[in-house]
């Protein structure tokens, strides 16, 4: 049991750390989609492939190159996770009023200001839902981690499946479902005061 | 001939139609009217069982309607909405046809009824049968719309408030299309509005509901002589004694009050998917504080302007314009002699009245002459 | 040995690999959307149980692709059934989802006109609601087709062949080539079914609904 809940605290740690360093690119990579007319459909483009090629195959096509263990999981999920990150932040910055850019550019803000003073603040309950998406997302994709060697609950789950016992299999699934549930509930909730906070 | 006879129908405590009795004479064009939830439209869409009544019976020619297949009943009436509701996967052609096709008319007589609806409202076939709801105005949706609903020859047709959405212009002309189709094919129209105007324009009958009753039955020459119920009187307003004589006119009994102004910080795009979507050809632009700055045309908007510069750059201010109560020959004068074909009417605040174009002169001209206009 | 001479080697195991992956992917997505559509239909119709019909499949979709196969495993064997099984259950949610929303979106002056002019239930559905929730739908199974693909490579794992198969032969004895045996030809197939199929989501999309708007 006491396993059990340090493979859960790990699975959890794999997972956020992934998401928070795919945040920071996503976010940068939907700015830079926003300000450059041609890289968008590039970008977009590429975040979009990256989520479409099977997890397993982008995951051992990855453990070639930084081998077994909890790295390989990590890279795999940033790249996962960025499609929603930034595909929310684009349509996010595409999104704001054209009269509020207008009138941040009427008080004279630079371009840099208008960012993060205007159009990031406003394009965040966007961005946050996409940053949802992504996590509940890695949180169940996390358990393949297992067959390239890194932690976390895909282990008690996988050896489950090999000794054919359906107790281990179950009892390492919960908590990803618990932890999936959980995150998308909360986050929603927040997501639901974003956009009404935004009203 | 439509039956209502001893009709209720309740949701929860609120009653809707109370005990209503009501007789709709064939080839009539009947309009039922009222304060909104006085149940005008319930009993309109009673009529083709989109609700079912609680008690009492409704009788087509002789036929209780509750011994009818609903689905039969709605082929054999028309069924026109104030949102449309044309479907957007299908042409125009389409839209008119789907009716014929679901009775299993032929290709060669579904394709003649579709050329000959369409050249009834003057949307010549070639121009406009492959194209779909979302490139046609708001008023040729509405147009397709009625088509849609004469199109297997119904006896019957149902409107509910169909002109309710469009501007003041479209709704004009197609009140007078309608108004002409129904004289021509000799249909029975029941025609849900709020809108006294139009109710005294078009019926042949005019019945006056209020909280699920009929409070009177009368055409609109007797309504307006003898409204039996002070709540008609108020929905008649301004159209009670009409003593007008030529002498005594203004301007302002001849415009159009509703009319479509906008800022002047509006950009000139903005501009010209409004008038688009309403329909028109110039827009009166209006400072910030309302008052009358001049007009401005699709024409110029088109040749000078530029995208996302402000209106103001292209108005006119040459157009037109008269106070309120200006002598109405005066206003007259103005009008024939106007390049632009219309006259601004302005409030003595200088904010915009109205505008007088030559369909609302005419209009009014005839009412002076021959009091209401009820054809 | 090169990767190239070790592709051209095998490349009879790959292609075989390759269309058994194929074959179990177009079969779950098929049992998914004889599913999924006419479920996602009826919910249309009882939008109360419809909240609930949704979350239940909402929480099957959280549960990792690894522990369905894991129980379809122990409860029906080695191969492809199992497989089968708990693919199907995934490409479920995505198409039901986009069924019902889909259907829900059509405008509702649209269904009281239809209704109105003396269209059956039936026709309605046939006539209107389903091609105007087409693109929907479609739109619902391209995301399942795309999951299948990838949950697919794992079903390598419990005896159902395919392109996981590759991969996990490579996994086991370290081995990058036949990692990238499985891999890339999974990743082509999965790039190509979803530009295939948005392709098709386009060319479906009634003309009147992708013009203006």
């Amino acid at each position: 049991m006491a396993d059990l809940f340090f493979l859960t605290i790990e699975h959890m740690v794999l997972v956020l750390i992934a998401i928070v360093i795919s945040t920071a690119f996503g976010i940068l990579l939907g700015i830079i989609s926003y300000w450059t007319p041609y890289l968008d459909k590039i970008i977009l483009w590429t975040v979009d492939s990256l989520q479409t090629i099977p997890s397993l195959a982008l995951l051992s096509i990855l453990m070639i190159f930084f081998g077994l263990g909890n790295v390989t999981l990590i890279v795999g999920l940033i790249l996962y996770s960025l499609l929603p990150i930034v595909r929310n932040t684009y349509i996010g910055l595409t999104g704001v009023s054209p009269h509020l850019k207008d009138a941040a550019k009427g008080m004279g803000m630079s371009k840099l200001q208008r960012m993060f003073k205007v159009e990031l603040p406003l394009s965040f309950p966007l961005i946050f839902s996409g940053i949802k998406i992504a996590t509940v997302t890695a949180l169940s994709i996390a358990v393949i981690g297992v067959l390239i060697g890194s932690g976390g609950l895909g282990y008690p789950i996988y050896r489950g499946i090999q000794t054919m016992n359906f107790s281990a299999i179950i009892k390492g699934t919960i908590p990803v479902v618990i932890m999936a549930v959980i995150f998308d509930f909360f986050m929603s909730k927040i997501e639901q005061k974003l956009v009404a906070r935004g009203k | 001939m439509i039956q209502f006879r001893n009709v209720s129908k309740r949701y929860g405590k609120k009653t809707i139609l109370d005990n209503l009795t009501l007789d709709i004479k064939a080839g009539e064009f009947v309009i039922l009217i009222g304060p909104s939830g006085c149940g005008k439209t319930t009993t309109l869409k009673t009529i083709n069982r989109l609700i079912e009544p609680d008690s009492g019976e409704i009788i087509i020619d002789g036929k209780d309607i509750t011994k009818v297949d609903p689905v039969k009943l709605r082929r054999t009436i028309g069924y026109v909405i104030q949102q449309i509701g044309l479907f957007p996967n299908m042409t125009v052609e389409q839209n008119i046809a789907v009716v014929p096709k679901l009775l299993n008319y032929s290709k060669e007589e579904i394709d003649a009824i579709v050329h000959r609806l369409l050249e009834l409202v003057n949307m010549p076939y070639e121009e406009n049968a492959k194209k779909y709801p979302s490139e046609l105005s708001g008023g040729q949706q509405q147009r397709i719309g009625v088509l849609r609903a004469l199109a297997a020859s119904p006896p019957i047709v149902l409107m509910d408030e169909p002109f309710g959405a469009l501007d003041p212009v479209t709704r004009d002309s197609l009140q007078e299309e309608v108004k002409k189709i129904q004289k021509k094919l000799g249909k029975t129209i029941v025609f849900v509005t709020h809108d006294m105007d139009e109710a005294i324009r078009l019926a042949d009958t005019i019945v006056f509901m209020n909280d699920g009753k009929v409070l009177q039955v009368a055409s609109p020459e007797e309504m307006l002589q003898n409204p039996a119920d002070p709540i008609i009187k108020s929905f008649l307003g301004k159209h009670m004694n009409h003593e007008n004589n030529a002498a005594n006119l203004v301007a302002s009994d001849f415009m159009r009050a509703k009319v479509l102004t906008v800022p002047k910080t509006k950009k000139t795009l903005e501009c010209i998917e409004l008038m688009s979507r309403r329909d028109v050809s110039s827009l009166i632009v209006v400072e910030e504080d309302d008052t009358y700055l001049g007009t401005v045309s699709v024409d110029k908007i088109r040749a000078q302007g530029k995208a996302g510069k402000e209106i103001k750059e292209l108005v006119t201010v040459e157009s037109m314009t008269v106070t309120r109560n200006s002598n109405a020959q005066e206003a007259f004068e103005l009008l024939i002699a106007s390049p632009t074909g219309y006259v601004v009417v302005l409030n003595d605040d200088n904010t915009v009245a109205g505008l007088i174009t030559k369909t609302s002169m005419a209009k009014a001209m005839g009412e002076a002459l021959w009091g209401e206009m009820t054809q | 040995m090169s990767y190239l001479a070790f592709f051209t080697k095998h490349s009879n195991e790959i292609l075989k690999a390759l269309l058994t992956h194929m074959e179990i992917v177009l079969i779950s997505v098929g049992i998914g959307v004889v599913i999924a559509v006419p479920v996602g239909i009826l919910l249309s119709r009882h939008k109360g149980a419809a909240s609930y019909v949704l979350a239940f499949a909402g929480v099957i979709q959280t549960i990792p692709g690894l522990v369905l196969l894991g129980i379809m495993l122990i409860l029906m064997g080695i191969g492809k059934p199992p497989a089968i099984a708990a693919l199907s259950l995934y490409a479920i949610l995505p198409i039901l989802r986009n069924t019902y929303t889909g259907i829900l979106e059509v405008d509702a002056h649209c269904i009281e006109a239809a209704r109105g002019i003396g269209m059956s239930q039936k026709q309605i559905l046939f006539q209107v609601e389903l091609p105007l929730a087409m693109p929907a739908i479609i739109g619902g199974l391209r995301l399942s087709t795309v999951y299948i693909i990838s949950w697919a490579t794992l079903a390598g794992m419990i005896g159902a062949g395919g392109l996981g198969d590759m991969i996990w032969t490579g996994l086991s004895t370290y081995e990058s080539k036949y990692i990238l045996a499985g891999a890339i030809p999974s990743a082509i197939l999965a790039l190509l079914a979803n530009a295939l199929i948005g392709f098709i989501q386009r060319a479906i999309t009634p003309k009147g609904l992708r013009l203006g708007r």
